[in-house]
């Protein structure tokens, strides 16, 4: 039985979701696989970018930005996905060997009109790296179920329809 | 890749598909968003997805290597034909990353792209921004993710060059 449903999220909060080394060996790893450019794979290559050397992929940002919530409040949580993201913005690049930091706040929050068990928690989550500057800001409604229709049915919500 | 110059608003690319496994889903999954729905059949069946189906960021991390693929193939035949290839640079995020529908465990999604904007940037001489509206869709032709991406692109024209 999750411990956060979407009662438990309201507008202002903050939630600090621990740090994460990001090695150059998960930099390269990632980009082999998804984003094989030179500024994510090699030094000398990287060097010749705008970048001057070599940074991690944005999406390898938010997938580490996933991972972080995962392994914080999420695991707690009622969550059941998001049907998008609103807006990324990559605002400095991430160098191999820098600590991230994760961040939630909540903005919003929002009763789904049709699927009374699920409700919707508007964030705003941003990376911030050791110099305290945001590296990347990513604003996402995920859903989570609600605490009434979680007990009532012991265990996850139901198939919402809605996007 | 194409010069600035030389994009038009309105131009379509297929840029490839890619069958999702239910080896690939999982592995991903662990790596950076270990969700039930994503990691376990049984779990996932008892989820309001029903069955095991792909992270929406797995689903977009592949957009991206087809589209490296892509212009590799591009700036190939470019090369073949002894005709200059352009930079691509980077990205300042994307927006209204919208996940449609499900991706499940041998779901084949085609990925097309179609450029909505193309500027000249005077605040970074030589670069014009470009905006592409990413589209997936699975083999019943349903869509199943879309999103707007931005990134810089080099000019021909460099301006003029300091003597």
């Amino acid at each position: 039985m999750p411990r956060l449903h979407w009662e438990d999220f309201s507008p202002g909060q903050v939630i600090e979701c621990g740090s994460r080394l990001i090695t150059r060996a998960e930099i390269v790893g990632f980009a082999a696989e998804y984003d094989p450019q030179p500024m994510h794979l090699d030094e000398a290559a990287a060097r010749a970018t705008l970048f001057g050397g070599l940074v991690a992929s944005g999406w390898h940002s938010c997938c580490v930005l996933m991972r972080m919530l995962s392994d914080d409040f999420l695991r707690d949580a009622s969550f059941m996905g998001a049907p998008g993201v609103e807006e990324v913005k990559w605002l400095a690049p991430i160098r191999p060997g820098e600590r991230i930091k994760a961040r939630a706040t909540v903005l919003e929050t929002r009763a789904s009109r049709s699927r009374p068990e699920i409700g919707f928690v508007k964030f705003q989550f941003e990376l911030i790296n050791t110099a305290d500057q945001p590296v990347m800001t990513l604003v996402v409604s995920p859903m989570f179920g609600r605490r009434a229709a979680n007990a009532a049915r012991g265990g996850q919500p139901k198939a919402p329809s809605e996007p | 890749m194409k010069f600035f110059e030389d994009i038009r608003v309105g131009e379509i690319s297929d840029i490839g598909r890619h069958t999702f496994t239910a080896e690939d889903i999982k592995a991903f999954a662990t790596r950076f968003d270990p969700q039930p729905f994503h990691l376990d059949e049984a779990a996932a069946a008892r989820s309001h997805f029903g069955r095991l189906c792909a992270s929406g960021w797995h689903t977009a991390c592949v957009w991206m290597r087809l589209l490296i693929n892509y212009r590799r193939r591009e700036d190939e035949e470019r090369r073949a034909r002894g005709e200059p290839v352009a930079q691509l640079g980077p990205s300042p995020g994307f927006r209204e990353l919208k996940w449609l529908k499900p991706v499940y465990v041998g779901d084949t999604i085609s990925y097309a792209t179609e450029v909505v904007e193309a500027r000249s940037l005077n605040s970074r001489p030589g670069w014009g921004i470009v905006s592409v509206h990413n589209t997936g869709v699975n083999q019943r032709g349903e869509p199943v993710m879309s999103f707007i991406s931005t990134a810089f692109i080099e000019c021909r024209d460099r301006g003029p060059q300091e003597p």
